[in-house]
Protein backbone atom coordinates (compact mmCIF):
# COMPACT_ATOMS: atom_id res chain seq x y z
CA UNK A 1 0.00 0.00 0.00
CA UNK A 2 1.37 3.43 -0.89
CA UNK A 3 1.31 6.06 1.82
CA UNK A 4 -1.23 8.77 1.08
CA UNK A 5 -0.69 12.44 1.75
CA UNK A 6 -3.24 15.11 2.65
CA UNK A 7 -3.73 18.55 1.06
CA UNK A 8 -1.84 19.98 4.08
CA UNK A 9 1.24 17.74 3.95
CA UNK A 10 3.45 20.37 2.31
CA UNK A 11 2.63 22.85 5.09
CA UNK A 12 3.67 20.35 7.78
CA UNK A 13 6.92 19.63 6.00
CA UNK A 14 7.73 23.30 5.51
CA UNK A 15 7.13 23.89 9.23
CA UNK A 16 9.59 21.19 10.23
CA UNK A 17 7.17 18.53 11.47
CA UNK A 18 8.42 15.06 12.29
CA UNK A 19 6.36 13.03 9.80
CA UNK A 20 5.55 9.32 10.02
CA UNK A 21 3.11 7.00 8.27
CA UNK A 22 -0.07 6.62 10.33
CA UNK A 23 -3.11 4.62 9.21
CA UNK A 24 -1.86 4.72 5.63
CA UNK A 25 -1.22 8.48 5.60
CA UNK A 26 2.00 10.43 6.02
CA UNK A 27 1.05 12.52 9.07
CA UNK A 28 2.77 15.03 11.38
CA UNK A 29 3.59 13.35 14.71
CA UNK A 30 5.14 16.38 16.40
CA UNK A 31 6.50 19.84 15.71
CA UNK A 32 7.84 21.55 18.85
CA UNK A 33 7.50 18.51 21.12
CA UNK A 34 4.49 16.62 22.39
CA UNK A 35 4.36 18.21 25.85
CA UNK A 36 4.67 21.78 24.55
CA UNK A 37 2.00 21.11 21.92
CA UNK A 38 -0.26 19.54 24.54
CA UNK A 39 -0.04 22.62 26.76
CA UNK A 40 -0.53 24.90 23.74
CA UNK A 41 -3.97 23.30 23.15
CA UNK A 42 -4.95 23.25 26.83
CA UNK A 43 -4.01 26.92 27.32
CA UNK A 44 -4.51 28.60 23.93
CA UNK A 45 -5.26 26.97 20.58
CA UNK A 46 -3.71 24.66 18.06
CA UNK A 47 -4.52 23.27 14.64
CA UNK A 48 -4.50 19.57 13.72
CA UNK A 49 -4.62 18.11 10.23
CA UNK A 50 -7.17 15.32 10.55
CA UNK A 51 -7.79 14.85 6.84
CA UNK A 52 -6.97 11.17 7.22
CA UNK A 53 -10.38 10.60 8.83
CA UNK A 54 -12.97 8.86 6.63
CA UNK A 55 -16.30 10.34 5.57
CA UNK A 56 -19.36 8.47 4.25
CA UNK A 57 -22.54 10.18 3.10
CA UNK A 58 -25.83 8.38 3.69
CA UNK A 59 -28.80 9.80 1.79
CA UNK A 60 -32.38 9.06 0.81
CA UNK A 61 -35.53 7.62 2.38
CA UNK A 62 -33.68 4.62 3.83
CA UNK A 63 -30.83 6.62 5.35
CA UNK A 64 -32.37 6.86 8.82
CA UNK A 65 -33.24 3.19 9.17
CA UNK A 66 -29.83 2.16 7.81
CA UNK A 67 -27.92 4.20 10.40
CA UNK A 68 -30.31 3.10 13.13
CA UNK A 69 -29.49 -0.49 12.16
CA UNK A 70 -25.68 -0.22 11.96
CA UNK A 71 -25.02 2.08 14.93
CA UNK A 72 -25.74 1.60 18.64
CA UNK A 73 -26.84 5.14 19.49
CA UNK A 74 -30.38 6.38 18.81
CA UNK A 75 -30.43 8.32 15.54
CA UNK A 76 -33.97 9.47 16.36
CA UNK A 77 -32.48 11.67 19.08
CA UNK A 78 -30.70 13.78 16.43
CA UNK A 79 -31.99 16.96 14.86
CA UNK A 80 -30.75 18.91 11.85
CA UNK A 81 -27.31 20.23 12.73
CA UNK A 82 -26.72 17.83 15.64
CA UNK A 83 -23.73 15.47 15.95
CA UNK A 84 -23.75 12.16 17.82
CA UNK A 85 -20.95 9.85 19.00
CA UNK A 86 -21.71 6.22 18.20
CA UNK A 87 -20.22 2.88 17.22
CA UNK A 88 -20.75 0.11 14.69
CA UNK A 89 -21.41 -3.22 16.45
CA UNK A 90 -19.82 -6.08 14.49
CA UNK A 91 -22.51 -8.76 14.73
CA UNK A 92 -20.50 -10.77 17.24
CA UNK A 93 -20.56 -8.43 20.20
CA UNK A 94 -17.45 -6.48 19.20
CA UNK A 95 -16.95 -3.05 17.64
CA UNK A 96 -16.16 -2.44 13.95
CA UNK A 97 -15.31 1.20 14.68
CA UNK A 98 -16.44 4.22 16.63
CA UNK A 99 -17.74 7.20 14.67
CA UNK A 100 -19.57 10.49 14.58
CA UNK A 101 -23.01 10.80 12.97
CA UNK A 102 -23.94 14.23 11.58
CA UNK A 103 -27.59 14.84 10.69
CA UNK A 104 -27.91 17.40 7.88
CA UNK A 105 -31.62 16.65 7.48
CA UNK A 106 -33.95 13.69 7.86
CA UNK A 107 -32.61 12.11 4.68
CA UNK A 108 -28.96 13.24 4.72
CA UNK A 109 -26.28 12.13 7.16
CA UNK A 110 -22.50 12.24 7.31
CA UNK A 111 -20.63 9.41 9.07
CA UNK A 112 -17.07 10.23 10.14
CA UNK A 113 -14.90 7.17 10.81
CA UNK A 114 -11.31 6.38 11.81
CA UNK A 115 -8.63 6.51 9.12
CA UNK A 116 -7.26 3.08 9.96
CA UNK A 117 -10.71 1.55 9.47
CA UNK A 118 -11.99 3.29 6.34
CA UNK A 119 -11.84 0.18 4.15
CA UNK A 120 -13.21 -2.16 6.84
CA UNK A 121 -16.03 0.26 7.72
CA UNK A 122 -16.88 0.82 4.08
CA UNK A 123 -17.14 -2.91 3.39
CA UNK A 124 -19.25 -3.37 6.50
CA UNK A 125 -21.58 -0.52 5.56
CA UNK A 126 -21.84 -1.69 1.94
CA UNK A 127 -22.79 -5.20 3.09
CA UNK A 128 -25.53 -3.92 5.38
CA UNK A 129 -26.71 -1.16 3.05
CA UNK A 130 -27.02 -3.64 0.19
CA UNK A 131 -29.18 -5.91 2.34
CA UNK A 132 -31.40 -2.92 3.12
CA UNK A 133 -31.64 -1.88 -0.53
CA UNK A 134 -29.60 1.33 -0.51
CA UNK A 135 -27.92 2.23 -3.76
CA UNK A 136 -24.14 2.05 -3.25
CA UNK A 137 -22.28 5.02 -4.67
CA UNK A 138 -25.39 7.16 -4.40
CA UNK A 139 -27.34 6.58 -1.19
CA UNK A 140 -24.16 5.36 0.49
CA UNK A 141 -21.14 7.26 -0.77
CA UNK A 142 -17.49 7.14 0.31
CA UNK A 143 -16.16 10.72 0.20
CA UNK A 144 -13.01 10.01 2.22
CA UNK A 145 -10.61 10.94 -0.58
CA UNK A 146 -12.45 14.17 -1.42
CA UNK A 147 -12.71 15.84 1.97
CA UNK A 148 -10.01 17.64 3.95
CA UNK A 149 -10.41 18.36 7.64
CA UNK A 150 -8.76 20.63 10.19
CA UNK A 151 -9.42 20.55 13.93
CA UNK A 152 -8.81 23.86 15.67
CA UNK A 153 -8.85 23.09 19.37
CA UNK A 154 -8.32 25.02 22.58
CA UNK A 155 -10.06 27.68 24.68
CA UNK A 156 -9.30 30.43 22.13
CA UNK A 157 -10.16 28.41 19.02
CA UNK A 158 -13.74 29.54 18.39
CA UNK A 159 -12.89 33.17 19.09
CA UNK A 160 -10.13 33.02 16.48
CA UNK A 161 -12.32 31.25 13.92
CA UNK A 162 -15.12 33.79 14.37
CA UNK A 163 -12.94 36.24 12.44
CA UNK A 164 -13.38 34.12 9.32
CA UNK A 165 -17.17 34.03 9.11
CA UNK A 166 -20.24 36.24 9.52
CA UNK A 167 -22.23 33.33 10.95
CA UNK A 168 -22.06 33.12 14.71
CA UNK A 169 -19.79 30.28 15.77
CA UNK A 170 -18.64 31.32 19.25
CA UNK A 171 -22.06 30.58 20.74
CA UNK A 172 -22.61 27.25 18.99
CA UNK A 173 -23.50 24.42 21.34
CA UNK A 174 -21.09 21.53 21.83
CA UNK A 175 -21.52 18.75 19.25
CA UNK A 176 -23.50 20.79 16.72
CA UNK A 177 -22.59 21.89 13.20
CA UNK A 178 -23.63 24.11 10.35
CA UNK A 179 -22.80 24.48 6.69
CA UNK A 180 -21.51 28.02 6.25
CA UNK A 181 -19.39 30.20 3.97
CA UNK A 182 -15.99 30.46 5.63
CA UNK A 183 -12.73 32.29 4.86
CA UNK A 184 -13.93 32.99 1.34
CA UNK A 185 -14.80 29.33 0.75
CA UNK A 186 -18.36 28.91 -0.46
CA UNK A 187 -19.23 26.20 2.03
CA UNK A 188 -17.58 24.26 4.83
CA UNK A 189 -19.02 22.04 7.54
CA UNK A 190 -18.23 23.81 10.79
CA UNK A 191 -18.67 21.52 13.79
CA UNK A 192 -18.07 22.15 17.49
CA UNK A 193 -16.64 18.68 17.93
CA UNK A 194 -13.15 17.53 18.84
CA UNK A 195 -10.95 14.95 20.51
CA UNK A 196 -9.11 17.07 23.05
CA UNK A 197 -11.62 18.22 25.69
CA UNK A 198 -10.42 21.81 25.36
CA UNK A 199 -13.20 23.02 23.07
CA UNK A 200 -12.95 24.36 19.56
CA UNK A 201 -14.11 23.08 16.23
CA UNK A 202 -13.55 20.72 13.35
CA UNK A 203 -13.87 22.11 9.83
CA UNK A 204 -14.52 19.96 6.76
CA UNK A 205 -13.94 21.27 3.25
CA UNK A 206 -13.36 19.99 -0.26
CA UNK A 207 -9.73 19.09 -1.00
CA UNK A 208 -9.46 21.94 -3.50
CA UNK A 209 -10.35 24.48 -0.79
CA UNK A 210 -7.85 23.08 1.73
CA UNK A 211 -4.98 25.45 1.00
CA UNK A 212 -7.20 28.52 1.38
CA UNK A 213 -8.55 27.10 4.65
CA UNK A 214 -5.09 26.40 6.13
CA UNK A 215 -3.74 29.86 5.30
CA UNK A 216 -6.85 31.60 6.62
CA UNK A 217 -6.86 29.61 9.87
CA UNK A 218 -3.18 30.29 10.53
CA UNK A 219 -3.59 33.99 9.75
CA UNK A 220 -6.72 34.40 11.88
CA UNK A 221 -5.08 32.49 14.72
CA UNK A 222 -1.82 34.41 14.64
CA UNK A 223 -2.85 37.11 17.12
CA UNK A 224 -3.90 34.34 19.54
CA UNK A 225 -0.64 32.44 19.11
CA UNK A 226 -1.95 29.51 17.06
CA UNK A 227 0.46 26.63 16.44
CA UNK A 228 0.29 23.39 14.46
CA UNK A 229 -0.12 20.26 16.62
CA UNK A 230 0.86 16.70 15.74
CA UNK A 231 -0.82 13.37 16.34
CA UNK A 232 1.43 12.72 19.37
CA UNK A 233 -0.25 15.47 21.38
CA UNK A 234 -3.64 14.47 19.97
CA UNK A 235 -3.12 11.15 21.74
CA UNK A 236 -2.08 12.60 25.11
CA UNK A 237 -4.93 15.15 24.95
CA UNK A 238 -7.57 12.49 24.31
CA UNK A 239 -6.08 10.25 26.98
CA UNK A 240 -6.40 12.93 29.68
CA UNK A 241 -10.10 13.06 28.75
CA UNK A 242 -10.48 9.29 28.88
CA UNK A 243 -11.64 9.20 25.26
CA UNK A 244 -11.36 5.77 23.64
CA UNK A 245 -9.00 5.18 20.74
CA UNK A 246 -9.94 2.43 18.32
CA UNK A 247 -7.26 -0.27 18.10
CA UNK A 248 -6.26 0.45 21.68
CA UNK A 249 -9.24 0.74 24.02
CA UNK A 250 -11.86 -0.72 21.71
CA UNK A 251 -11.71 -3.18 18.83
CA UNK A 252 -13.50 -6.14 17.28
CA UNK A 253 -13.02 -8.13 20.51
CA UNK A 254 -14.43 -5.57 22.96
CA UNK A 255 -18.12 -4.91 23.43
CA UNK A 256 -19.57 -1.42 23.85
CA UNK A 257 -20.87 -2.46 27.28
CA UNK A 258 -17.42 -3.59 28.45
CA UNK A 259 -15.91 -0.43 26.99
CA UNK A 260 -18.15 1.77 29.17
CA UNK A 261 -20.00 2.86 26.04
CA UNK A 262 -23.42 1.98 27.46
CA UNK A 263 -24.18 5.71 27.23
CA UNK A 264 -24.12 5.46 23.43
CA UNK A 265 -25.83 2.04 23.36
CA UNK A 266 -29.49 2.97 23.48
CA UNK A 267 -31.96 0.17 24.13
CA UNK A 268 -34.94 2.34 23.21
CA UNK A 269 -37.99 1.59 21.13
CA UNK A 270 -37.31 1.84 17.41
CA UNK A 271 -33.54 1.38 17.76
CA UNK A 272 -33.20 -2.17 16.43
CA UNK A 273 -29.42 -2.19 15.94
CA UNK A 274 -27.14 -5.13 15.15
CA UNK A 275 -26.23 -7.10 18.32
CA UNK A 276 -28.96 -5.41 20.38
CA UNK A 277 -30.24 -8.61 22.06
CA UNK A 278 -26.72 -9.75 22.89
CA UNK A 279 -25.65 -6.37 24.28
CA UNK A 280 -28.90 -5.91 26.19
CA UNK A 281 -28.30 -9.23 27.93
CA UNK A 282 -24.70 -8.24 28.63
CA UNK A 283 -25.83 -5.02 30.23
CA UNK A 284 -28.34 -6.86 32.46
CA UNK A 285 -25.94 -9.66 33.42
CA UNK A 286 -22.91 -7.39 33.94
CA UNK A 287 -19.69 -8.10 32.08
CA UNK A 288 -16.68 -10.02 33.36
CA UNK A 289 -14.39 -7.11 32.61
CA UNK A 290 -14.76 -3.38 32.09
CA UNK A 291 -12.68 -0.56 30.70
CA UNK A 292 -11.47 1.75 33.43
CA UNK A 293 -9.14 4.69 33.87
CA UNK A 294 -6.32 4.57 36.40
CA UNK A 295 -3.64 6.88 37.74
CA UNK A 296 -0.15 5.78 38.77
CA UNK A 297 0.64 6.13 42.47
CA UNK A 298 4.31 5.33 41.87
CA UNK A 299 6.58 6.74 39.21
CA UNK A 300 6.05 4.90 35.94
CA UNK A 301 4.44 5.21 32.55
CA UNK A 302 1.79 2.61 31.70
CA UNK A 303 1.73 1.52 28.06
CA UNK A 304 -0.49 -0.63 25.85
CA UNK A 305 -0.35 -4.39 26.67
CA UNK A 306 1.28 -4.01 30.10
CA UNK A 307 -0.38 -6.51 32.49
CA UNK A 308 -2.58 -5.21 35.31
CA UNK A 309 -2.18 -7.29 38.47
CA UNK A 310 -3.63 -7.36 42.00
CA UNK A 311 -1.71 -7.16 45.30
CA UNK A 312 -1.04 -10.92 45.08
CA UNK A 313 0.51 -10.45 41.64
CA UNK A 314 -2.31 -12.25 39.78
CA UNK A 315 -3.15 -10.84 36.35
CA UNK A 316 -6.53 -9.07 36.47
CA UNK A 317 -6.37 -7.13 33.22
CA UNK A 318 -4.33 -5.34 30.59
CA UNK A 319 -3.46 -1.74 29.78
CA UNK A 320 -4.96 -0.50 26.50
CA UNK A 321 -3.67 3.11 26.55
CA UNK A 322 -1.25 4.94 28.77
CA UNK A 323 1.17 7.83 28.98
CA UNK A 324 2.47 10.60 31.17
CA UNK A 325 -0.23 13.25 31.73
CA UNK A 326 1.33 16.67 31.05
CA UNK A 327 -1.32 18.32 33.26
CA UNK A 328 -1.19 15.88 36.20
CA UNK A 329 2.54 15.14 35.84
CA UNK A 330 1.78 11.49 36.54
CA UNK A 331 1.27 8.33 34.59
CA UNK A 332 -2.35 7.75 33.55
CA UNK A 333 -3.92 4.98 31.55
CA UNK A 334 -6.93 2.90 30.63
CA UNK A 335 -7.35 -0.81 30.59
CA UNK A 336 -9.74 -3.69 31.03
CA UNK A 337 -9.97 -5.05 34.58
CA UNK A 338 -11.96 -7.98 35.98
CA UNK A 339 -15.27 -7.23 37.69
CA UNK A 340 -14.10 -7.17 41.34
CA UNK A 341 -11.56 -4.45 40.55
CA UNK A 342 -13.69 -1.96 38.62
CA UNK A 343 -14.74 0.30 41.52
CA UNK A 344 -13.31 3.82 41.66
CA UNK A 345 -10.53 3.95 44.26
CA UNK A 346 -9.54 0.28 43.93
CA UNK A 347 -5.83 -0.34 44.28
CA UNK A 348 -4.29 -2.12 41.30
CA UNK A 349 -0.74 -2.62 40.08
CA UNK A 350 0.74 -2.10 36.64
CA UNK A 351 3.48 -4.49 35.65
CA UNK A 352 6.27 -2.36 34.21
CA UNK A 353 9.32 -4.42 33.26
CA UNK A 354 8.74 -7.04 35.97
CA UNK A 355 7.99 -4.51 38.68
CA UNK A 356 4.48 -4.06 39.99
CA UNK A 357 3.83 -0.34 40.38
CA UNK A 358 0.92 0.87 42.46
CA UNK A 359 -2.01 2.55 40.67
CA UNK A 360 -5.62 3.41 41.47
CA UNK A 361 -8.85 3.06 39.48
CA UNK A 362 -9.95 6.63 38.77
CA UNK A 363 -12.96 8.27 37.21
CA UNK A 364 -12.51 9.78 33.77
CA UNK A 365 -11.96 12.39 32.47
CA UNK A 366 -8.73 12.57 34.44
CA UNK A 367 -8.78 16.37 34.25
CA UNK A 368 -11.33 19.18 33.89
CA UNK A 369 -10.01 21.56 31.23
CA UNK A 370 -11.05 25.20 31.57
CA UNK B 1 22.31 16.62 13.91
CA UNK B 2 25.15 17.22 16.36
CA UNK B 3 27.83 14.47 16.46
CA UNK B 4 30.92 15.56 18.48
CA UNK B 5 34.26 14.47 17.03
CA UNK B 6 35.82 13.51 20.39
CA UNK B 7 33.26 10.83 21.34
CA UNK B 8 32.71 7.17 20.43
CA UNK B 9 29.25 5.81 19.60
CA UNK B 10 27.22 2.60 19.55
CA UNK B 11 24.77 1.31 16.95
CA UNK B 12 22.10 1.84 19.64
CA UNK B 13 22.78 5.59 19.84
CA UNK B 14 24.74 5.78 23.08
CA UNK B 15 27.90 7.89 23.28
CA UNK B 16 30.92 7.43 25.52
CA UNK B 17 33.54 9.95 26.64
CA UNK B 18 36.65 8.27 28.06
CA UNK B 19 38.59 9.95 30.88
CA UNK B 20 41.51 7.76 32.00
CA UNK B 21 40.02 4.40 33.06
CA UNK B 22 36.57 5.88 33.60
CA UNK B 23 33.99 7.12 31.12
CA UNK B 24 30.76 9.08 30.89
CA UNK B 25 27.86 7.56 28.94
CA UNK B 26 24.69 9.13 27.50
CA UNK B 27 22.47 9.05 24.44
CA UNK B 28 23.10 10.95 21.22
CA UNK B 29 21.39 14.04 19.90
CA UNK B 30 19.78 11.83 17.27
CA UNK B 31 18.36 9.52 19.98
CA UNK B 32 16.93 12.33 22.12
CA UNK B 33 15.45 13.98 19.04
CA UNK B 34 13.69 10.77 18.04
CA UNK B 35 12.48 10.00 21.55
CA UNK B 36 11.11 13.48 22.05
CA UNK B 37 10.23 14.75 25.54
CA UNK B 38 11.97 12.60 28.12
CA UNK B 39 9.92 12.06 31.28
CA UNK B 40 12.36 10.19 33.49
CA UNK B 41 15.36 7.88 33.63
CA UNK B 42 15.18 4.53 35.38
CA UNK B 43 18.72 3.49 36.27
CA UNK B 44 19.15 1.09 39.17
CA UNK B 45 22.48 -0.53 38.34
CA UNK B 46 24.90 1.55 40.41
CA UNK B 47 27.58 -0.74 41.83
CA UNK B 48 26.92 -3.46 39.27
CA UNK B 49 29.47 -4.66 36.75
CA UNK B 50 27.81 -5.12 33.39
CA UNK B 51 29.00 -6.59 30.11
CA UNK B 52 29.17 -4.64 26.85
CA UNK B 53 25.65 -4.28 25.33
CA UNK B 54 23.94 -5.21 28.60
CA UNK B 55 21.13 -2.84 29.66
CA UNK B 56 22.05 -0.39 32.42
CA UNK B 57 18.64 1.27 32.57
CA UNK B 58 15.61 2.58 30.74
CA UNK B 59 14.66 5.93 29.32
CA UNK B 60 10.96 6.82 29.50
CA UNK B 61 9.79 9.38 26.95
CA UNK B 62 6.27 10.49 26.07
CA UNK B 63 6.50 8.58 22.82
CA UNK B 64 8.16 5.36 23.95
CA UNK B 65 10.39 3.59 26.42
CA UNK B 66 13.88 2.45 25.32
CA UNK B 67 16.58 0.39 27.00
CA UNK B 68 20.00 1.92 27.60
CA UNK B 69 23.00 -0.27 26.79
CA UNK B 70 26.60 -0.32 28.00
CA UNK B 71 28.92 0.78 25.15
CA UNK B 72 31.69 -1.30 26.77
CA UNK B 73 31.92 -3.58 29.81
CA UNK B 74 32.32 -1.86 33.13
CA UNK B 75 31.12 -1.03 36.61
CA UNK B 76 28.39 1.60 36.97
CA UNK B 77 29.91 4.07 39.42
CA UNK B 78 27.44 6.92 39.47
CA UNK B 79 24.19 8.25 37.97
CA UNK B 80 23.93 11.89 36.93
CA UNK B 81 22.02 13.27 39.95
CA UNK B 82 20.64 16.22 37.94
CA UNK B 83 18.50 13.92 35.83
CA UNK B 84 16.38 12.86 38.81
CA UNK B 85 14.68 16.26 38.94
CA UNK B 86 15.43 17.53 35.42
CA UNK B 87 15.34 14.68 32.88
CA UNK B 88 14.67 17.25 30.14
CA UNK B 89 18.38 18.12 30.33
CA UNK B 90 18.94 15.05 28.13
CA UNK B 91 16.84 16.75 25.43
CA UNK B 92 18.62 20.08 25.85
CA UNK B 93 22.23 18.99 26.25
CA UNK B 94 22.62 15.29 25.42
CA UNK B 95 26.45 15.33 25.27
CA UNK B 96 27.08 17.64 28.22
CA UNK B 97 24.85 18.07 31.27
CA UNK B 98 22.67 15.24 29.97
CA UNK B 99 25.23 12.49 30.66
CA UNK B 100 23.60 9.49 32.32
CA UNK B 101 26.17 7.29 34.05
CA UNK B 102 29.84 7.31 34.93
CA UNK B 103 31.42 3.89 34.51
CA UNK B 104 34.77 2.21 35.25
CA UNK B 105 35.90 0.46 32.09
CA UNK B 106 36.97 -3.15 32.67
CA UNK B 107 38.24 -3.95 29.17
CA UNK B 108 39.63 -0.89 27.34
CA UNK B 109 40.25 -2.99 24.22
CA UNK B 110 36.46 -2.94 23.56
CA UNK B 111 36.68 0.79 22.79
CA UNK B 112 38.24 0.01 19.43
CA UNK B 113 35.02 -1.71 18.34
CA UNK B 114 32.90 1.43 18.73
CA UNK B 115 31.92 3.88 15.99
CA UNK B 116 33.78 7.14 15.54
CA UNK B 117 31.95 10.37 14.70
CA UNK B 118 32.23 9.81 10.95
CA UNK B 119 30.89 6.24 11.12
CA UNK B 120 28.05 7.27 13.44
CA UNK B 121 27.10 10.20 11.20
CA UNK B 122 26.90 7.74 8.33
CA UNK B 123 24.69 5.43 10.41
CA UNK B 124 22.08 8.11 11.13
CA UNK B 125 22.03 9.77 7.72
Amino acid sequence: MTTKITPFTKFHQSMGAHMEPFAGYLMPIEYAGITAEHMQVREKLGVFDVSHMGEFWVKGPKAFSFIQRVTTNDVAALWDGKVQYSCFPNGQGGIVDDLLVYRVNQETYLLVVNAANIEKDWNWCVKNATEMGLEIGKELYNASDEIAQLAIQGPLALKAMQKLTKDNVVDMEYYTFKKIPFAGIKEVIFATTGYTGSGGCEIYCANEDAEVLWNAVMEAGQEFGIKPIGLGARDTLRLEMGYNLYGHDIDDETSPIEASLAWITKFVEGNDFIDRPLLEKQKADKTERSLRGFIMKERGIPRQHYPIVNAAGEVIGEVTSGNQSPILQAGIGMGYVKAPYTKIGTEIFIQVRNRNLKAEITKTPFIQPS
Amino acid sequence: MNVPQDLKFTQDHEWIRVENDCAFVGVTDYAQSNLGDIVFLEIETVGETLAKSEAFGNIEAVKAVEELYMPVSGEVLEINPALETSPEVVNKDPYGDGWMVKIKITDPSELAGLLDAAAYTKLIS
